[in-house]
């Protein structure tokens, strides 16, 4: 089996280099090329499957203008931004905050849905691999912008003042699809993704938001 | 937690101090370990076993290595590691030291290539790889790397490999340069180099192979390749796979001119 892909593959890069014969082979052949090389590469193992590499159209326009080197024309980023925030979905109840505690432990973890992860693995936020969050944690990355203080600095004083209603409902948002704000923004779209559930992305929003969090002290 | 506390009872002028202080001492100690470090590395001793496993005869043709072609002619092992990967015309494919060591453990000693490639890291053959890429690459230590881009599928592969290093993709959109595609960036302490150009000296693709302390275990690229793409989300990449060999080649060619610092030592 393994074999035959590799002959394949080889038959598709020599191909692809009789093509361009003389000239170097052309951006879109370079893109099959390296279309062919990740079907005969990738294997499902554990829970993820080879499939969670074809993705959608967000995805495959900030890839294409990363190795461009240059960054989305704005026409395509507002509608790569729009179609995302079409996927927002509100919390049911109405209720934007959860519990800072549940959410600050969220924000600690890292764990889940790598192939070394089973099923059962409670999926982490992610938050402090690329943000600064609660000060007292000195372990944070730095990929993303500092998030201490995200309440206070807002102005949000009282998360349920019709004053705060708007910087409420931006980061429920953000946190739900990070791309319906910025189309290749670095940040994963953890509730439209599946990797948070509506509760814990209310954890994540109290985390940021409640003024008792110690994000706002 | 408790000095925090009873500290909180103290003027805030004085809660300041204490916090700066107590976070100076977290760093401190981080960069104390990492200088420990430095005092001698476990790879050497992979490295020992690397160099008797090539001269060894092994496998079912009962032959050692000392023929096999790295790229500089039979039996040269100096400066090949800095060269790789690149393209071998006996196989016409491009190949990294790991996948070209495959063809000679094939061809030489009769070996099974794909069912090494297919046994899972820190088991059987698997271990023997390990020791074998230490000692390869320890032979090029200090030298600079010079990968050939002059050959066509040597330049499809680095045009393939760039092309993989920004896919996104997975659950969580993620592709290499999510966490190597800028300056200064850190995932909790960990300093992340850019890959997308030259990071410079023993850094990126010039610090592996490397031995890592947190783990305690010695690592070839093809496994650090290896758990970038598990933490990333993605699929299980093949081991010494194209994908994993385009990648090499746009992560070499990227760090033309930078001196290996392999087998290297890491937290």
């Amino acid at each position: 089996m393994k074999t035959q892909h590799k002959i394949t593959l080889s038959v598709l890069v020599a191909a692809a280099i009789i093509a361009g014969c003389a000239t170097a082979p052309s951006s879109a052949d370079l893109d099959k090329t390296t279309a062919a090389v990740v079907k005969s590469s990738f294997r499902d193992e554990g829970i993820v499957k080879a499939s969670v590499l074809d993705t959608d159209e967000t995805n495959k326009a900030c890839s294409a203008a990363d190795v461009a080197g240059k960054p989305l024309d704005e026409a395509t980023a507002k509608a790569i931004e729009a179609s995302n925030m079409k996927t927002i979905k509100w919390p049911a109840n109405g209720k934007f905050l959860g519990n800072w505690q549940e959410g600050e432990k969220l924000a600690q973890s890292g764990r889940g849905l790598t192939w070394t992860d089973d099923a059962k693995t409670p999926n982490g936020g992610n938050c402090y691999n690329c943000h600064q969050i609660d000060k007292k944690e000195i372990s944070f990355g730095t990929i993303g912008p500092s998030l201490y203080n995200f309440g206070k600095l807002r102005g949000v004083s009282d998360p349920n003042s019709p004053a705060s209603k708007a910087m409420v409902e931006y980061t429920w948002g953000k946190i739900w699809n990070a791309k319906a704000y910025n189309a290749c923004s670095n940040m994963p779209r953890a509730g439209h993704m599946g990797i948070m559930t509506e509760a814990q992305v209310a954890d994540l929003v109290a985390l940021l938001l409640d003024p008792k969090s110690p994000v706002n002290q | 937690m408790m000095l925090h506390r009873s500290i909180s009872l103290l003027t805030v002028g004085c809660l300041l101090a204490s916090a700066a202080l107590a976070q100076k001492t977290a760093v401190q100690s981080i960069e104390e370990y990492r200088a420990m470090l430095q005092d001698g590395n476990p790879a050497d001793l992979f490295e020992a076993k690397g160099e008797d496993l090539w001269k060894q005869k092994r496998g079912p043709k009962n032959a050692s290595l000392e023929k096999c072609d790295l790229g500089k002619g039979p039996g040269v092992v100096k400066g090949a590691f800095v060269e790789l990967p690149r393209y071998f015309s006996d196989t016409n494919k491009v190949q990294d030291l790991e996948s070209r060591l495959l063809t000679c453990m094939e061809t030489l000693q009769g070996f099974n290539a794909v069912e090494i490639a297919k046994t899972p890291f820190g088991r059987g053959e698997q271990n023997n790889m390990t020791a074998l890429v230490t000692w390869i690459s320890a032979e090029s230590k200090g030298m600079k790397f010079n990968l050939s881009q002059v050959h066509p599928q040597e330049k499809t592969f680095y045009e393939v490999g760039k092309r993989l290093f920004f896919q996104r993709a997975g659950p969580h959109d993620f592709s290499c340069s999510s966490c190597h595609g800028q300056d200064n960036t850190r995932i909790r302490l960990q300093d992340l180099p850019n890959l997308t150009k030259n990071p410079g000296d023993g850094i990126g693709f010039a610090a592996w192979p490397a031995y890592r302390v947190s783990n305690g275990q010695m690592w070839g690229m093809q496994q650090r390749l290896n758990d970038c793409y598990r933490q990333q989300r993605f699929p299980y990449p093949g081991f010494a796979s194209d994908a994993t060999v385009a990648l090499g080649v746009y992560l070499g060619v990227n760090s033309q001119g930078s001196a290996s610092v392999a087998p290297a030592i890491k937290r």
